[in-house]
């Protein structure tokens, strides 16, 4: 098959919407490189799953099912699709980059003796050859990558890269395939997954977000934070580093292992802006950042943003929010 | 138990990174390196597991001379010893390539078990441990919480998407790529410093392991991130600074 092979994922029946964004930048890259996109669908039962890709402007989508893919493991995942990749030879393959993802796909290039580019943010094509495009040292810089070999690109999407309302609808055929897997090779037994405590906070929901990050330093700081997010009647959130330290709990962590929020507004507080962060939350309507260095990535996120000392910006701006409240 | 961890030294966090003139890296010369932070992680998982199972860890790193601080620093926290892979020109290796060369370094080691960060602060392919479990045949895991010994077999929480977790088990050995900031990190003390100066150091290059930098994707420019918006920056003293951020919020964004 020359064409795009996009991989999609799902849990027991249940999409994870970066497939859609995976599709669409499948469809975007068929159009460039002037080729067909299409799609697999993984897993134990995928028949409904199969029909609703079915919908879209794609060549052909494939069920590919086995009782052993229906818990996800690396082995099984990785044996399925390599199976396929190899039987169809696709121009490119592309997976959604979640956390599964990471689990699998380098296995799945390594074995076809490819380099797997992760993380992609975007492509073009530059004198006849595709040049995929990620970001380097946590989203301080970007970074252009060519393949230097023949056969099958492997690459995989950052979230919220590509957007899965400019998905075409159309017509494809399915085609059921059952890849040749035997329990005893594979090695990892999960477990049930599981959730450490109901979530109490809801960021999702929040219209105004105040959040926090490593510029704080201390955990006695917080409170500084904290009074700026009572004075706009805002929630509390913060980035990875301080809910790891244990200073917020873990149910205000905004970014890709956390919440993703997309409030009015998103008030950024010495927070970089890693990249894991900010698909957490550029989707905000208005985004505000204080930091003191210029050049952290938070700020091509900002609407608005504040070079400075927080230490000496957050007092003056909780005054002032007061006043402007009480004015 | 020989429990291998693999630790990369990257830019140290809060660098300000400048572009060479061609575009192709960043300029190195006045650049601060530190350990990359998962793999921090990585080591004292490691550390806590022979303190439960007792055992031996030594530590793998790649790079240039530069890259024995690290090392150094690794054996002062109590890492047993170290392999250092010799090689000026890791840049031109591509995600693939380093792996191979780790894997085949490791493979000299047979290690019970190897350890690494998910993922390096600079590059962030996030993929060295797993194709190192690939080339290596080894089974794996990915986003570790914690990493236990059962009954000779390994038990790791895993973390999933959206605040879910779950606990894998494999048969040993096995590769396990660690999340950051699990643990508590412990600090090298003076007469860890001291012993790790008398620590072994093995040094092997990648000619020695039959590994050549081929890259089968390359990458050939770096460049500043275009804003994804058009950010207007706030100028003038603290107070008109916060004066001005208040008439936004008031009259454009309106949320005051």
């Amino acid at each position: 098959m020359s064409g795009i092979l996009v991989v999609t994922e799902q849990t027991a029946g249940v999409w994870n919407r970066m497939s859609f964004e995976t599709l669409a930048a499948g469809q975007q890259l068929a159009r460039t490189l002037g080729k067909s996109a299409s799609a697999v669908v993984f897993g134990s039962e995928t028949g409904p799953l199969a029909a609703e890709l079915a919908g879209y402007q794609l060549e052909r989508v494939i069920a590919l099912e086995h009782e052993l893919l229906g818990s996800y493991t690396a082995d099984a995942a990785t044996g399925a699709l390599s199976w396929l990749i190899a039987k169809l030879e696709p121009d490119v393959v592309l997976f959604p980059h979640t956390y599964r993802v990471r689990d699998f796909a380098p296995c799945i290039a390594a074995r076809a003796g490819h380099a797997l580019v992760s993380d992609v943010t975007g492509f073009h094509v530059e004198s006849g050859v595709l040049v995929l495009e990620r970001l380097l040292f946590q989203g301080k810089l970007n970074a252009d990558y060519t393949s230097s070999v023949l056969g099958t690109v492997f690459a995989s999407v950052q979230a919220s890269a590509f957007r899965a309302d400019t998905l075409e609808p159309g017509t494809a055929a399915v085609e059921s395939l059952t890849p040749p897997l035997v329990a005893a090779s594979i090695r990892q037994q999960p477990e049930p997954p599981f959730r450490e405590s109901a979530r109490a906070v809801d960021l999702t929901a929040a219209e105004l977000i105040v959040a926090v990050g490593r510029g704080i330093h201390e955990e006695g700081n917080i409170a500084l934070v904290a009074e700026l997010a009572e004075a706009l009647g805002a929630e509390l959130a913060a980035s990875r580093p301080i809910c790891d330290s244990g200073w917020l709990p873990m149910e205000r962590q905004v970014g890709s292992s956390g919440q993703l929020v997309s409030p009015k507004l998103y008030l950024a507080v010495g927070i970089s802006g890693a990249i894991q962060h900010l698909v957490g939350m550029k989707g905000s309507r208005t985004i505000v950042a204080i930091n003191k260095d210029a050049s952290a990535p938070i700020f091509e996120v900002a609407d608005y943003g504040i070079v400075g000392d927080l230490f000496d910006f957050v007092p003056a701006l909780i005054e002032q929010v007061r006043k402007a409240k009480n004015g | 138990m020989k429990i291998l961890v693999a630790i990369k030294q990257v830019p140290a966090h809060d660098s300000r990174l400048f572009i060479e003139p061609t575009g192709e890296w960043i300029e190195e010369n006045d650049l601060g390196y530190e350990v990359n932070e998962p793999d921090a992680y990585a080591l004292e998982a490691a550390l806590q597991l022979r303190e439960q199972h007792g055992g031996e860890v030594i530590v793998m790193c790649a790079g240039p001379a530069r890259v024995s601080s690290t090392i150094r620093e690794a054996l002062a926290k109590g890492a047993d010893r170290a392999l250092h892979i010799e090689e000026d020109d890791l840049r031109h290796w591509d995600n693939l390539s380093v792996a191979q060369l780790l894997a085949k370094a490791a493979q000299t080691e047979q290690p019970d078990l190897v350890l690494t960060g998910l993922q390096s602060d600079d590059l962030g392919f996030g993929q060295t441990g797993v194709i190192m479990a690939e080339l290596m045949g080894l089974p794996h895991a990915t986003l570790a919480m914690s990493v236990e010994v059962v009954d000779g077999r390994l038990r790791v929480k895993c973390e999933l998407e959206g605040g879910w977790f779950q606990y894998v088990s494999m048969p040993l050995p096995a590769l396990v790529t660690i999340q950051s900031g699990i643990l508590r990190l412990r600090y090298a003390t003076l007469m860890g410093i001291k012993r790790a100066k008398t620590k072994e150091v093995r040094k092997i290059t990648p000619a020695e392991l039959g590994a050549a930098g081929e890259p089968g994707i390359t990458l050939r420019r770096i460049y500043a991130p275009h804003s994804l918006k058009q950010t207007q920056m706030l100028a003038g003293s603290v107070q008109e600074q916060a004066a001005q951020l208040v008439e936004k919020l008031k009259h454009e964004v309106r949320v005051i």
